[in-house]
């Protein structure tokens, strides 16, 4: 059973309508597979190719030979190990600290009534009207020299994971989640004896397993995409992810491996968006016309 | 206690718009003071390291970016007073002019490209009953490729030697193209590259808005003769007037700030055609040295921004209130 939508079944049933029908339809996946999946497919076996091929006019669809060696040659040539792991330890800690910190303020928001809660949210819920990127300057300034304490976060993962946690989004979402936890279980749990600690890890977190995972995939895919705030923090080329060390090394390497190495950039995400495609896409979909 | 039965899990949150809970226990009378001091102490304990970082942030840099704006200053040395000298000077650097002019013109063909291409797209596949999950993936799919990878993609796509984009026009019989290298195309490129890597999202969210129409609307329309084209002016488009509206500020927000695509593919260049405001500010703050300078150019822009920001929570803020 389906809902009615712009063209109605009867249409679609007649002879007219389902030759108009399996058109579009050939059509749409012509173009999906030509606008989406060839510009992957072209990247992965560009790699493939030898390098005078690659620049070949007219290009080959399928390369001549097929040469591994793009992708051994950028394993090691621009030190993707070092930049891969680098980018999955700024990932790791940004979701982490986001985890602990941004659960922990939207539980004492949601349920522990601190004095000048309200004012707090206020404030947490206004940097949502500040665009990230117009602020990149003085907070590159920020954690260039820490305020009091005088300490720098450059060429540091902390620069990475402290200003992921000052995320109003994902605070807000987990806030509104917990704010539809009944009272009485929180009262219930804290007579049997819980502390407030006990009582979010044994009780809020597994029923909010929902937002947690939303949260978590924000987390990694903001950190592993960014490109800007890394390229400010780390100057020190052993440091940075891969997402800038691919940009300071693209100007001198040979394009076969350049492309492989986009290949092995890409393969993360990708393939955490495979996982959990069905997740991600009901993510999106129902909490954006939710507002 | 053993844990309770589980809540209504739906995956985003329902609780995105949904009432917020009664705060009925208040401050318990009689309690005796002390103890409602380690409340609160207890409150704090669970408070103080997401809000330090909003502290350190969000809010410090965000007053911090006036005052630089109005200060000369270097890094380790502290800064000092200039008045509206920073804003003079920025006002009258060519590129000041050529940044804001390209980013508002990157703005309008992206709304123009990036609107209508997925609203259409939406609007198709909404209509088709096979591969629904295909096409939803595969349109997701360049979200998650990296923007830099995206970026250095079509800059070899668009590489007036080997590049695919000219080899496509030579199949089709069509003339070859500067693509990003011409004064007159590069600004469009990087459009073509921010559209093709982002509008999965954009999809997906029409899909889903289309998908609450109900079927009787369309159904009515019908009977009362209504065409194809006239059931999406009068029913689809009204239907998702909110949402549309939504993506629209948020694609505005978006990209007033590219960065990315022109520090990647163009470097700003060619002459100036590609230069955005954010470039500028990078500009300004690494190879001029000049903090002054970015934060002017960064207050214009915040202003700029949060006046869409703002316009932005409002209608989502008050679309929940509806729903």
């Amino acid at each position: 059973m389906s809902t009615r939508t712009l063209v109605s079944p009867l249409t679609l049933a007649r002879p007219r309508g389902k030759a108009v029908y399996w058109t579009v339809f050939c059509g749409v996946v012509l173009l999906f597979a030509l606008a989406f999946l060839f510009p992957v497919y072209w990247m992965v076996t560009g790699a493939m190719k030898s390098p005078d091929e690659v620049t070949r006019t007219p290009p080959t669809l399928v390369p001549d030979t097929w040469h591994l060696s793009g992708y051994t040659d950028a394993w090691d040539l621009m030190d993707l190990p070092t930049h891969l792991w680098n980018t999955v330890v700024q990932a790791a800690g940004a979701w982490i600290l986001q985890l602990v910190f941004c659960t922990a303020a939207a539980y004492a928001l949601s349920k522990l009534k601190p004095a000048f809660g309200k004012v707090i949210l206020g404030g947490i819920l206004a940097t949502l009207m500040v665009p990230a990127q117009a602020l990149v300057v003085p907070k590159y300034l920020t954690v260039a020299d820490l305020p009091l304490i005088h300490t720098s976060l450059l060429n540091d993962p902390l620069g990475i994971w402290l200003p992921a946690v000052a995320n109003a989004f994902n605070l807000y979402l987990l806030k509104r989640f917990f704010d539809q936890i009944p009272r009485d279980v929180l009262e219930a749990a804290e007579i049997d004896g819980a502390g407030k600690l006990r009582t979010l890890w044994s009780i809020v977190l597994p029923m909010s397993r929902p937002v947690l995972g939303v949260v978590s995939i924000f987390a990694l895919v903001a950190v592993w995409q960014d490109f800007l705030w890394p390229l400010m923090v780390f100057s020190d080329t052993d440091k940075q992810p891969i997402s800038v060390a691919l940009v300071q090394l693209s100007q001198n390497i040979q394009l076969t491996v350049l492309i492989a190495a986009m290949v092995i950039a890409s393969i993360p995400m990708v393939v955490m968006f495979l996982v959990f495609q069905r997740h991600i896409i009901a993510g999106i979909s129902a909490g954006s016309t939710k507002g | 206690m053993k844990t309770a039965s589980k809540p209504p899990a739906a995956f985003p949150p329902a609780a995105v718009g949904a009432p917020e809970a009664p705060r009925s226990a208040g401050r318990r009378p009689g309690t005796p003071w002390r103890r409602r001091l380690a409340d609160q102490a207890r409150a704090y304990a669970f408070l103080i390291g997401g809000v330090l970082c909003f502290v350190l942030f969000s809010w410090y840099p965000a007053i911090r970016a006036v005052v630089i704006a109005f200060q000369k200053y270097t890094p380790g040395s502290g800064g000092e007073w200039v008045g509206t000298a920073n804003f003079t000077r920025v006002f009258h650097d060519p590129e000041f002019t050529a940044a804001w002019r390209n980013t508002l013109t990157f703005t309008v063909i992206a709304l123009l490209i990036g609107f209508a291409v997925p609203f259409v797209l939406a609007l198709v596949l909404n209509e088709l009953r096979h591969a629904k999950a295909f096409f939803r993936v595969v349109v997701y799919l360049p979200v998650m490729i990296p923007p830099v990878v995206s970026a250095l993609l079509w800059k070899w796509f668009y590489d007036p030697g080997a590049g695919l984009a000219n080899e496509a026009l030579r199949f089709l019989h069509l003339p070859t193209s500067n693509w990003s290298n011409g004064a007159d195309t590069a600004l469009v490129s990087l459009v073509i590259v921010a559209t093709w890597a982002n509008l999965g999202g954009t999809v997906l969210i029409y899909l889903a808005a289309l998908q609450s129409i109900p079927g009787e609307l369309y159904e009515a329309a019908e009977l009362d003769g209504a065409s194809l084209l006239q059931r999406v002016r009068h029913v689809t488009i009204p239907q998702t007037r909110f949402i549309i509206l939504m993506l629209m500020l948020l694609q505005i927000i978006a990209t007033m700030q590219v960065f990315t695509e022109p520090f990647v593919i163009t470097g700003g260049g060619p002459e100036d055609k590609t230069v955005t405001v954010l470039y500028l500010i990078y500009k300004y703050a690494f190879l001029y040295n000049d903090f002054g300078g970015a934060c002017a150019l960064s207050v214009m822009l915040l202003v700029l921004l949060s006046a869409f920001s703002a316009a932005y929570l409002r209608l989502t803020r008050s679309e929940g209130d509806d729903a």
